[in-house]
């Protein structure tokens, strides 16, 4: 990898590059899925290339290939040369890097189980296994269950010296039950819904997942829900699972603190922010109980490296500290705008894409109070969990969730469960409104292997550690 | 990116290397380039170059997939020994029948070598003279300009051998003002098509009107859609139940339904890969010929798509709907068109005396695939009619709506359809006059 790496970085320079790096990825993934009792997929899928970055004339190219043989990277990498040139036709201010020493190592992530070892006939016994328990329960429609396996080499080398090697192992499942009847059609899943709740590890993951064990009671749950009256309409109190108020997070926190969105780079697509510059240090994004981090460096979390693709070492950063909006996530090209340097965000989604600012780990701090005192502490309210839908406006401001299962809190106690649940808010009064949050003992990491972003389109891994929190007044059964 | 030639040489290589009872290969190549701008400047500029082999091999309705990018013999050979061993590792299909015969195949539309490879300063040119424009108004201009050239081969141990390329270009831009923005975009398979400065002209036009935009309060407004906004309902809407899987796992809006009316008559939605108005391929990813499906006619459920699996489930033939396997979707219509009607957009606004104009929606999602409730933002153009007339901006709206209950309340259709990108791929719709929709909140800007 380092002749091809030296090649490539050998001839952007004499092509005229003022920097340039390269990535040199190797992905290979492994599926399995059951449906209605039946195998829906095995597949497993490996994809390889390397992508040329440069700066010429103070502005970016980029060309990425399958291939890695040696003329085809010229072929690129000269490439990559003429698309820099053809950027700083139309250019802004030149591209300015925040500094970054140059770093050599490598690192991989820890697994007890290699996922890609233990046999197909487990991985498929174990969730024909939950599939029949969910069917067991009389009133099921349809049943689904996933696993997925992720293992990710790459190489980063720059022409400022850098040279790192990394390698992730990623696994991830989940099992959901659905119950339709007379126009009505009820989902619930386990842990999370879309696709699986992931983390940095091997098959020990999906064997604490437990899936058989919670089989049952998602069915039951899902046609339970069929019988249950809808959430009401109105204002109420509203008390978030954590696997709910982890994509609230993602999208109204982890999104908005992207500096490239808030520079206008996403303008045309996902959008911008409503975080503007002039915010840092100085706007009240939540209540005092509202603390969030950016953190690289989490154990077996989905957003955790040793290096982003900029080759800047993996690091923690605030972003809310009670309350107060205090730090973005920045790249070198973004972080001199507000006189920082970069604090590691950049990943690009393989070796065809370039690195964008991206979310790590953005997790919500627990608070001090047990869920169940928060639950006990509220006279009137619905308890949501499990995300069904999602929206937000391109600035991030005006949101709605819809979720699979609600109860009602009624004099401290739950209650009765609702379907069709749904909530919307303002991103700002919304984290004010946060009265608790609960403690350690029901904070985990959700791993979210499905955000989208940028133009072509690339998905990330990222992680979302949180526990269940109050908030006070949320309007609630939107369109009912 | 390789030819025909070269893509069915690899597909007879993978064949030849089958063990299997039938084995099934795809191989996709593309070339593929994107100039990205914001701020009145180039900031992202990328070129790919890919080939992607995938094989479907089935042992006693025992199925395996494997898929790669690396072509040589010997790795081809691997993915394919690594079907069999994946088939072989799990319990039969019974539903499974086969894989598809051989088939003649429509002509495949023109490909344009020039947009396939479009040179860099060609779009950076088409950029720059989008901005130039942009620019002359004090305007800022953020949008990206993709080009390529795309390759599919199937093939498989029955006889099926089908090749096409596609070309593409794709211009979009999000201009925006102090307190407004406007969006356009122009879509053809050939670059010579794309009008930069059409394109600005239109979202500087949608800039500018929408400036200082009012607070208007949230409620139930007769809209025009523009066809952005018609396109992305009509996509969720064939997602949530046009496809025959979401039928036969009683999922769909369409089961119980087929020909009773289940919206306004002026409705009529079909695919159709093979109209020269769209992009798409002849044949799909089993190798089948596309064919055009009436979905909806004249407001009444007709059909929906199918793949060959789900086709055979019925005793039907495929349509021509396969997406590439495995995937947990089933088939799905690519190609929408929804039919025209006499109105013209200016018609159709003159025609309220009060209602809001939409551009296009942001961030849609389906809250309810079975009653198709959908919730998302406006964007980039949303005015308040008046008196037959755009009066001023509107703040964007969310809104949570049924589209099925929206599509009942259609009053008039334009005549002039737009041919534009949605989730599903890509949709030639018109505006649409809907007399009740559902705003449920709004943004502040």
């Amino acid at each position: 990898m380092k002749d091809i790496s030296s090649r490539a970085l050998d001839l952007a320079e004499s092509l005229g590059a003022s920097y340039a790096d390269v990535r040199i990825v190797e992905e290979k993934t492994e599926s399995v899925s059951v449906k209605n009792g039946q195998v829906e997929e095995i597949g497993d899928r490996s994809s390889q290339g390397a992508g040329v970055r440069v700066i010429v004339n103070g502005a970016w190219g980029f060309a990425a290939s399958f291939c890695l043989d040696g003329n085809e990277i010229d072929r690129i990498t000269a490439l990559a040369v003429d698309i820099a040139k053809a950027s700083s036709l139309v250019k802004g201010e030149e591209v300015v890097l925040s500094p970054a020493p140059a770093v050599k190592g490598s690192w991989t992530s820890p697994f007890e189980i290699d996922p890609f070892v233990v046999s197909l006939d487990d991985k498929v016994s174990l969730l024909l296994g939950a599939d029949e328990i969910m069917r067991s329960v009389k009133g099921i429609t349809l049943t689904r269950s996933e696993m997925d396996f992720f293992r990710t080499k790459k190489v980063f080398a720059s022409t400022e010296g850098s040279f790192v090697e990394q390698e992730t192992t990623e696994s991830g499942a989940y099992i959901s039950a659905t119950a339709i009847r007379e126009g009505d059609i009820q989902t619930r899943s386990y842990p999370n819904s879309h696709g699986s709740d992931s983390a940095q590890a091997g098959f020990e993951w999906i064997e604490r997942l437990d899936l058989p064990a919670h089989a049952g009671r998602v069915s039951e749950e899902a046609v339970a829900l069929l019988s249950a009256e809808a959430c009401p309409s109105g204002k109420t109190d509203l008390i978030l699972d954590a696997n709910q108020l982890a994509l609230q997070v993602h999208e109204s926190c982890g999104h908005p603190i992207e500096l490239d969105r808030v520079f206008g780079m996403e303008a045309s697509y996902a959008g911008t922010s409503f975080l503007t510059p002039e915010k840092l240090g100085n706007f009240q994004y939540g209540s005092p109980h509202v603390n969030i981090a950016a953190d690289a460096t989490l154990p077996r979390a989905l957003g955790t490296f040793a290096w982003d693709d900029e080759g800047i070492p993996a690091q923690r950063a605030d972003i809310v500290r009670e309350g107060l909006f205090v730090g973005y996530l920045t790249s070198r090209e973004t972080a001199p705008r507000l006189d920082q340097t970069s604090n590691g965000s950049m990943r690009a989604d393989g070796w065809n894409r370039i690195p964008l600012i991206r979310m790590t780990n953005i997790n919500l701090h627990p608070g001090d109070m047990p869920l169940e005192e928060i639950i006990a502490g509220t006279k009137d309210g619905v308890f949501m969990s499990t995300n069904k839908s999602w929206s937000i406006d391109d600035k991030r401001l005006n949101f709605q969730f819809a979720c699979e299962i609600a109860w009602e809190i009624k004099n401290g106690k739950l209650g009765k469960i609702l379907k069709n649940p749904n909530y919307t808010g303002m991103t700002p009064e919304f984290w004010g409104s946060c009265d608790a949050v609960a403690n350690e003992k029901s904070w985990r990491v959700w791993g979210l292997n499905n955000c989208g972003k940028g133009e072509p389109s690339q998905i990330m891994h990222v992680a979302h550690g949180a526990s269940p929190a109050r908030f006070r007044g949320v309007r609630v059964g939107i369109g009912k | 990116m390789i030819d025909e030639k070269q893509a069915l040489e690899l597909v007879e290589m993978a064949l030849s290397a089958s063990t299997a009872d039938q084995s099934e290969v795809v191989v996709y190549s593309s070339d593929s380039a994107l100039t990205r701008f914001s701020n009145n400047y180039i900031h992202q500029n990328v070129f790919e170059s890919n080939v992607h082999i995938s094989v479907r091999s089935i042992v006693d309705k025992r199925i395996g997939y494997s898929s790669t990018n690396r072509i040589d013999e010997r790795a081809v050979r691997e993915m394919m020994a690594r079907s069999v061993e994946i088939a072989k590792r799990r319990p039969p299909n019974p539903e499974f029948a086969s894989l598809p015969g051989q088939s003649d195949y429509p002509q495949a539309q023109p490909f344009s070598e020039e947009t396939a490879h479009l040179p860099p300063e060609v779009r950076a040119r088409s950029v720059a003279t989008l901005i130039e424009r942009v620019r002359e108004f004090d305007l800022s201009a953020a949008g990206s300009y993709a080009t390529s050239g795309s390759l599919v081969a199937v093939g498989n141990t029955l006889g099926v051998r089908a090749a096409a390329r596609l070309s593409e270009a794709s211009l979009k831009t999000v201009v925006m003002g102090e307190d407004s923005s406007g969006y356009a975009s122009a879509i053809s398979n050939d670059a010579r098509a794309i009008d930069a400065v059409k394109v600005a002209e239109m979202a500087v036009d949608k800039t500018l009107k929408s400036a200082t935009p009012v607070d208007l309060e949230p409620g139930r407004y007769k809209v025009i859609l523009a066809p952005e906004a018609v396109a992305d309902m009509i996509a969720f809407l064939a997602y949530a139940g046009l496809s025959a899987l979401s039928v036969q796992e009683g999922r769909s809006f369409m089961a119980g339904k087929f020909g009773q009316r289940i919206v306004d008559e002026r409705i009529s939605i079909w695919d159709d890969a093979l109209d020269a108005r769209t992009v798409g391929l002849p044949f799909d990813f089993e190798g089948v010929p596309k064919r055009r499906v009436e979905l909806i006619a004249d407001g009444v459920a007709a059909n929906v798509v199918y793949d060959t699996f789900t086709a055979n489930r019925e005793g039907k033939s495929s349509t021509g709907h396969a997406l590439p396997a495995p995937n947990p979707y089933g088939p799905l219509p690519t190609n929408l068109f929804v039919g025209e009607g006499r109105s013209s957009a200016s018609s159709m606004i003159a025609s309220l005396d009060r209602g809001v104009f939409v551009t296009r929606f942001h961030y849609t999602n389906l809250e309810d695939p079975l009653k198709t409730i959908l919730t998302g933002m406006t964007r980039d153009g949303t005015f308040l009619i008046e008196n037959g007339e755009l009066t001023a901006g509107v703040k964007n709206f969310r809104f949570t709506q049924s589209i099925l209950e929206a599509l009942s309340k259609v009053s008039l259709v334009s005549a002039e359809r737009e041919l534009v990108e949605s989730m599903l791929g890509l949709a030639f719709v018109p505006y649409l006059r809907i007399d009740g929709f559902n705003f449920t909140g709004a943004t502040r800007f």
